[in-house]
Formats: C-alpha cells, sequence, structure tokens
C-alpha cells in the first residue's frame, strides 16, 4: 500500500481554540478511511483541511503538514485550484446546482475549459454511470436536478466531483440525510470507486464505517486517539476511550 | 385577568393594526385615484401642458422626464450598487473597515432627499456648470439610491445557500468564478425586486430634483433624437420637471386656472406608475425565481 496522503504534527486553531492537536497518520491509496467520533471532535475540520476549505473561514491557522502525493497542500505556492480538481468533496447535504442535471455534471469540465458538446456528453455517461445515476435519469438529463430524490442527487453530486477528474474523494456524513437504502446504494458505490479514487470519509454511523472502510481513524476533542485497520479497530481497540465510544457508552 | 382573555384581546388588537394600516392604504390610494382617473386621458398623457390662459393640455414631458431620469439614474446606480454589494457581501472580512463602511451607508441612507438635492445643487449643477440639467438629477438620485442598491444586492447574495458556494469552490473553481456561475444566478431574482422597488422610489422623488433637475422643462420636439440638442428629449444636459416635482409645483405656485385638475391627475398617474413598479417587482422577481431554480 502506498501513503497517499501523508499528515505530519497537524494542527489548526479558530483563534485562540485550538480544534486538532498534533495529528501524525497516513492515509492510504486507492482505500477507504473513515473517520469516526462524536459531534465536535473535529473529524470534520480536518476533512476540510485536507482540500483548504477551511481557508474560507477567517482566523483559521495551522501548523503542520498534510502531504498528498508528497506535496504539501499548505505550501505557500500551493494553487488552490489546482489541490481541489484533485481532491473533490462531496457535502453532508446534496447540494445539486439549480440547473438541469446535464449542466451539473459538466459546471466543472465547462468551467475548466471543455467546450465540446461531444467530449461533454461522453464526460456525461461516463460519470454518470460510474455513480450508478445513468439509468435512472438517462431520458431525463434536461429534467432540474433538484427535482431528484435526496439519494439520487447525492450520487449526481458525485457525479458532478467524478466529472473533474479527481484522485481524492473526501465525503462529509454523505448519507446522514439519507433514507436506509439510499444509503446501501451509496455505500454499494463507495466500494466500487474505492477500485480508482483515494476516499475519506467522516461517518456518524459506526456500522457503516466498518461495511465500506479499510482503516478508521477515532476523533475525540481534536486528537486522533486511535487509528487502525477497521476490522482490528473495533473488534480490538487498543484504547480504552475507544472502547468505550464504540460500546455505545458516550457519543 | 387570566391568559386565556389576555390572549384573545392582544390577538384583537393586532388584527385592529393590521386592519388600521390596510385601511390608510385603501383610503389613500382610492381618494387619489378617484380625484385624478377622470382627468387622464390620451391628451393628459400625450400632449404638453397648455398656456397659462388656457389650461388644459398634458404632462406628457413630465412623464417623459420621469421615465427618462429613471434610466439614466439606474444606469449609473445599478454598475456601482452590484459592485458595492458582491464587495460587502463576498469580499469585505469582518473588522473596522467594514464596520465603518456599513455606518457610512447607512448614514447616506438616511440624509433627508432635500438635503441630497442641495448637494447636489453645489456638486452637480454649480461646480460641474451644468445648471439644472437631468444628468444632475440623475447623479442627485444616485447618492440617495446607491445605499438602498448596495444593501439589496448584499442580502440577495448573503441569502444565496452557503452550500451552493461551497460545491462551486470545491470543484476548483475560482471566487470570482464562482460568482458569475453560481452566486449571482441564484440571487438575481432578489436583486431584480430590489431594483425595481428602488425604481419606484425614484420615480416618485420630489425634494432631491428641486435644485438639480430643476422645475420647467423646454419645449421638446419628439421627433428630434439628436441628444445634443437642446430641445430633443433625450438631450440629458436639458433641465427637466418630472411628474413629481410637476405636482408639488402646480400646487405650490402655478396660477393656471385648472391647476387642482392637473395635479389630481398628475398624482394619480404617478400613484399607477409606482404600483406598476411595485407589482411587477413581485411578479418578475418570482417568475425569474422559477426560472431559475427550475423548480415547477
Amino acid at each position: 500500500m502506498t501513503a497517499k496522503i501523508e499528515v505530519h504534527d497537524f494542527n489548526l486553531f479558530y483563534g485562540k481554540n485550538q480544534a486538532l492537536h498534533d495529528l501524525n497518520f497516513q492515509l492510504n491509496e486507492r482505500e477507504v478511511t473513515a473517520f469516526i467520533g462524536p459531534s465536535g471532535c473535529g473529524k470534520s475540520t480536518f476533512l476540510r483541511s485536507i482540500n483548504r476549505m477551511n481557508d474560507l473561514i477567517p482566523n483559521v491557522k495551522v501548523r503542520g503538514q498534510i502531504k498528498i502525493d508528497q506535496q504539501n497542500v499548505y505550501d505557500p505556492h500551493q494553487d488552490l485550484v489546482e489541490l481541489r480538481k484533485h481532491v473533490g468533496m462531496v457535502f453532508q447535504q446534496p447540494n445539486p446546482f439549480p440547473l438541469s442535471i446535464y449542466d451539473n455534471v459538466v459546471y466543472g469540465p465547462r468551467i475548466h475549459g471543455i467546450s465540446k458538446k461531444a467530449e461533454l456528453n461522453e464526460i456525461v455517461e461516463r460519470t454518470l454511470k460510474q455513480a450508478n445515476l445513468w439509468d435512472e435519469v438517462k431520458d431525463r438529463l434536461d429534467a432540474p436536478a433538484l427535482g431528484l430524490s435526496g439519494g439520487q442527487q447525492q450520487r449526481l453530486v458525485i457525479a458532478r466531483v467524478l466529472a473533474i477528474q479527481p484522485d481524492i474523494i473526501l465525503m462529509d456524513e454523505p448519507a446522514s440525510a439519507l433514507d436506509p437504502i439510499s444509503t446501501e446504494r451509496l455505500e454499494e458505490l463507495i466500494i466500487q470507486l474505492k477500485e480508482s479514487y483515494t476516499i475519506v470519509i467522516v461517518t456518524h454511523n459506526m456500522q457503516q464505517a466498518q461495511r465500506i472502510s479499510d482503516q478508521t481513524a477515532f476523533f475525540l476533542n481534536g486528537y486522533v486517539v486511535e487509528f487502525a485497520q477497521t476490522q482490528r479497530l473495533f473488534q480490538q481497540p487498543t484504547q480504552q476511550k475507544t472502547a468505550e465510544y464504540i460500546a455505545g457508552q458516550f457519543g | 385577568m387570566n391568559a386565556k382573555l389576555t390572549d384573545r384581546i392582544a390577538t384583537i388588537c393586532f388584527y385592529l393594526i393590521a386592519f388600521l394600516i390596510l385601511s390608510v392604504l385603501a383610503i389613500l390610494i382610492g381618494f387619489i385615484l378617484y380625484q385624478g382617473l377622470h382627468v387622464i386621458d390620451w391628451t393628459f398623457i400625450t400632449q404638453p401642458p397648455g398656456s397659462i390662459l388656457t389650461g388644459g393640455g398634458g404632462v406628457a414631458p413630465q412623464l417623459f422626464n420621469s421615465f427618462y431620469l429613471l434610466v439614466l439614474t439606474m444606469l449609473i446606480t445599478i454598475p456601482i450598487g452590484l459592485g458595492g454589494g458582491i464587495y460587502m457581501a463576498e469580499y469585505a472580512k469582518p473588522g473596522k473597515w467594514t464596520q465603518m463602511i456599513r455606518l457610512s451607508i447607512e448614514v447616506l441612507s438616511s440624509l433627508p432627499s432635500i438635503v441630497v438635492g442641495l448637494f447636489g445643487l453645489l456638486l452637480f449643477v454649480q461646480l460641474t456648470g451644468w445648471g439644472f440639467s437631468l444628468l444632475s438629477g440623475a447623479l442627485a438620485l444616485s447618492v440617495f439610491n446607491l445605499p438602498l442598491m448596495v444593501r439589496v444586492v448584499e442580502q440577495a447574495i448573503s441569502a444565496v445557500p452557503k452550500e451552493q458556494t461551497e460545491a462551486s469552490l470545491a470543484l476548483g473553481v475560482t471566487h470570482w468564478q464562482t460568482i458569475m456561475k453560481v452566486i449571482l444566478p441564484a440571487a438575481l431574482p432578489g436583486i431584480i425586486t430590489g431594483f425595481i422597488l428602488a425604481s419606484g422610489r425614484v420615480f416618485g422623488e420630489a425634494a432631491a430634483l428641486l435644485f438639480t433637475a430643476g422645475m420647467t422643462s423646454p419645449v421638446l420636439d419628439f421627433t428630434n433624437w439628436d441628444p445634443s440638442s437642446p430641445t430633443s428629449p433625450l438631450n440629458p444636459l436639458r433641465p427637466a420637471s418630472t411628474l413629481a416635482v410637476h405636482i408639488w409645483k402646480i400646487n405650490s405656485e402655478s396660477i393656471v386656472s385648472d391647476a387642482s385638475k392637473i395635479a389630481a391627475g398628475s398624482s394619480a398617474l404617478l400613484i399607477i406608475g409606482v404600483l406598476i413598479f411595485n407589482l411587477s417587482a413581485r411578479f418578475l422577481g418570482q417568475w425569474f425565481y422559477k426560472k431559475l431554480t427550475s423548480t415547477r
């Protein structure tokens, strides 16, 4: 397994409050890594540090490094547009644009300079097939994306991310607004996508983490308490806190 | 007194207040329309005012001036208002500087319009040497209108869901492209509604124009479309009395025999104009919203 993302002594501050403390771990290429932990423990904050979405929040300061393919994303010369083209993100609430299904998928490619109709058509078909949505929408690509169900919208958003050809996909509780059937389809999709993409997923659902992830990190109060192979972490946690959390004693 | 009774009394009070507001509006508009509607006919809106001796005639130049002045004002305020609103909503970071801008906008919006008019007299009429002119009037109205425009744009942009902006940024799209492709289209219905409401205000404004656009109109030749000619209606450097100013002037100093009739007709015309602006703002805003969000 090669390391895709390496985290070295990573700290994050909101003004004077320290939200993340000395994180050190590696995320492997073409694996799913799950972040679990109670609300407010810093897992989403860390996820948003990988593609530097936290830059949008005033007064955020970071110390330490996050390296993607040996390249520190907090390097002063880092081009944010390039970074985010390589690191796609799927949010908690499905957030398609108020456009047609087709226009949602080609939004990124169009802005990044692809204008040939045939090429765009090919991207739409390929990414919607990858996202397991093609069969449901192929006859109504011009229909408004907001008319889709929540689960379909979330898969559309994934297709939209795939269209910019990232190699890492970050997912911030992508299933928390979905019903059980949509969730199951989304999990199947994540396992498929693992063949070509490195996936990092924040989840509240410990069963979900066990079903889809290879490695799991347990976050608590801004620290990573335990980071291990998913099976090992859930079956033989080495830390007292991890054991209590997965046994449902708090959180 | 028991809680249920208090609740009932409070409810009745609020209904009465709502009814009071409605009836004030209804009486006001009803009275003006009742007085003025029968004066308005084709001659009234297409003919210039008659002579002092004969009376009669219409308010065609004033009506035209009102619309033309509105267009000029909007040409100035829309770009600046959009820019200011986008800055305030997207770029301004919280701090002393932004606070100062916000305070300035508030102060500017609470200036009495007659004061803005006097300021316009000094700056746009005398200092520039243009004399009473449509352009001076448009600039004075811009001063008076800008704070409202900036606020409308800022509010419309802030109401765009953060998720949409983040989705775009996370796709490696720059801030500017995100503003153009996602934020402005989503904010457009609100912006347009705000612009039209502001137009209604500009359309009915009189005090800021008395000393800037002037209280008289030259004899206009509506077949002359050369903007540099003094008799052309399009000449931005000619003096122009708008409908609202005309009403004030007729009522306060005119000796035409049918002054009250003309004032009543003009008032009705003005009210109808403002009502059209308000209603079309609602209608267009909703239409754009449906169009852009493709909700069905």
